[in-house]
């Protein structure tokens, strides 16, 4: 089987410092796996490579075989990609129903000569309504997004995320800045979307909900591909722990 | 009757420049300082055009293309700059064509072109003429408005790198905004060519791309009916109160200012909002 996402032999310098260095990473369809790190890992760096914000100046990056390399991010995001990002960006001037309805509109807005002719929202509004029932903002959806707590907003993310009916969700810390049982039932919400069938990238930091939902681990270390396989596994091995407990690393 | 019928002219073209501005500004959230610059092309086309014996209405769709052509090329310049930067950019823009035409003798250099032709509307055929390019404008920014182009226009206004991440080729979006809204300018001044008889340099510079956008913010970023009835209300002041007139870029400056500190959201923002709260009273 074809897998969704190849990151490979993926190399990223800023002037004399190497953010990523011939990392590696390949995706199947309905994996979820969980990529972490110790800060300075250069996880965003990779998710940016593979969003195409950062121009890697080796490797490759294959979507479903496809390069991405080259594309911009809107045509990337056209190709299957989703993004929650991790700093939260709604549409201030929108309600959270326009959020979502906007990026369920994609078929009408990849050409403008069809969006200026295209009037109707229903369709889309009633598929907004649905994924917002799905993330659990129902009741919210004709609020503004500026009234709304952070945790309203990551899930507001997912939502428009989905919209665009990726074939891989890339999520950047969908659970920083959240308390604990804010942060669990987004993850139980994760599970749930991977367990439907959607293959999903997890860059986190909270262990503890990685651990708990996700059946893989990707873990980086300066900017290196550590380890990669199964959760419990891979984080049970010395080499991963002292990356993230620090130390030197013995020969 | 006659001074009537020229007030009603000037107002019908001010509020068709406006809105050719609010289309790029109020829409697409993409500021110009530099618009006259695009109604100057249009004004400048219809009267070497009309110079050279062709028909008034014939110079109308070149004077579109042409300032279309230019919105192009300065829309793709401006693709890479935003906010601050892209309000430098288009200001540049304007002194640059001043500066242009200023030194071509085809267009009259510094004298500019005048005697040019009426056409053969007559003047209230003329005024007629005008009222309903300019209302034909207005329906197609609010037909726009309502169209998807126009839900994505609010995006890239809102935010235009959500808009990316949302799978939305900014570029081409902003691009349309900038041909449409120029292009329409360029109508605007082939207008102005023909109710004045008379083009030049000054005609098109820094004032009046403030000026216009002053029209703008002052009715409402991106309502169509309060940009029209601002513009329609300040292109007369100055003809009829003589204080405006002599110091007419003080008082839109000021106006400019008070707007941007009081009511960002101009007229139609005060009207919505006391609209609202007698509804709520009632």
């Amino acid at each position: 089987m074809q897998p969704v996402l190849e990151v490979k032999n993926v190399t990223v310098r800023f002037g004399g410092v190497t953010a990523v260095d011939n990392a590696s990473l390949t995706i199947n369809r309905g994996d979820l796996i969980g990529f972490v790190g110790p800060n300075g890992a250069g996880k965003t760096t990779l998710m940016r490579v593979i969003t195409g914000i950062v121009k890697p100046q080796e490797g490759e990056v294959l979507l479903e075989g496809r390069s991405l390399l080259g594309m911009s991010i809107n045509q990337r995001i056209r190709a299957g990609l989703a993004l929650a990002q991790q700093i939260v960006q709604p549409l201030r001037a929108m309600t959270l129903l326009e959020n979502v309805a906007l990026a369920c509109g994609a078929a009408k807005t990849s050409n403008p000569l069809v969006a200026m002719r295209s009037f109707d929202r229903s369709a889309e509004n009633q598929r907004a309504m649905e994924l917002l029932t799905r993330v659990g903002l129902k009741d919210a959806a004709h609020s503004e997004p500026s009234k709304l707590p952070l945790g309203y907003l990551k899930r507001l993310e997912v939502a428009r995320a989905l919209a665009l009916n990726p074939k891989l969700l890339l999520l950047d810390e969908p659970l920083a800045g959240l308390n604990q049982s804010e942060a669990q039932s987004l993850a139980d919400l994760i599970k749930t979307l991977n367990a439907d069938g959607l293959t999903i990238l997890l860059i986190e930091h909270n262990l503890r909900e990685v651990m708990r939902i996700c059946p893989q681990v990707y873990v980086q270390e300066l900017g290196r591909s550590l380890a990669f396989g199964p959760a419990k596994e891979i984080m049970a091995r010395p080499d991963v722990i002292r990356a993230y407990l620090g130390g030197t690393v013995d020969a | 009757m006659a001074y009537e019928i020229t007030l009603i002219t000037s107002m019908a073209i001010s509020v068709l420049f406006a809105l050719s501005l609010n289309f790029i500004t109020g829409f697409c959230g993409q500021i110009s300082l530099g618009h006259a610059a695009f109604m100057g092309v249009g004004a400048y086309t219809t009267a070497a055009m009309m110079k050279a014996g062709v028909p008034f209405i014939a110079t109308i769709p070149v004077a579109a293309v042409l300032a279309g052509c230019l919105g192009v090329l300065v829309g793709i310049a401006s693709l890479r700059v935003r906010h601050d930067f892209l309000a430098i950019t288009t200001m540049g823009v304007v002194f640059l064509f001043v500066g242009i035409v200023r030194q071509q003798d085809f267009l009259g250099g510094e004298i500019g072109i005048s005697g040019i032709q009426a056409s053969s509307f007559g003047r209230i055929g003329f005024m007629a003429f005008c009222l309903l390019l300019a209302a034909a404008f207005a329906v197609f920014s609010l037909v726009i408005k309502r169209s998807w182009m126009g839900f994505v226009f609010d995006s890239i206004a809102d935010n235009e790198d959500v808009s990316r991440v949302l799978g939305i080729d900014v570029s081409k979006y902003k691009l349309i905004a900038f041909v449409v809204g120029t292009a329409a300018a360029g109508v605007a001044g082939s207008l102005y060519a023909q109710q004045f008889r008379f083009v030049g340099p000054d005609s098109f510079g820094f004032v009046e791309s403030v000026s216009v956008l002053a029209m703008v913010i002052v009715g409402g970023i991106g309502s169509v009916w309060g940009v029209a009835v601002a513009a329609a209300g300040l292109s007369v002041m100055p003809l009829m109160i003589q204080f405006v007139d002599d110091y007419k870029i003080l008082v839109y400056s000021a106006l400019l200012f008070s707007m941007m500190r009081w009511a960002p959201d101009g007229l139609a923002g005060i009207v919505n909002r006391s609209v609202k709260r007698i509804r709520r009273r009632s």
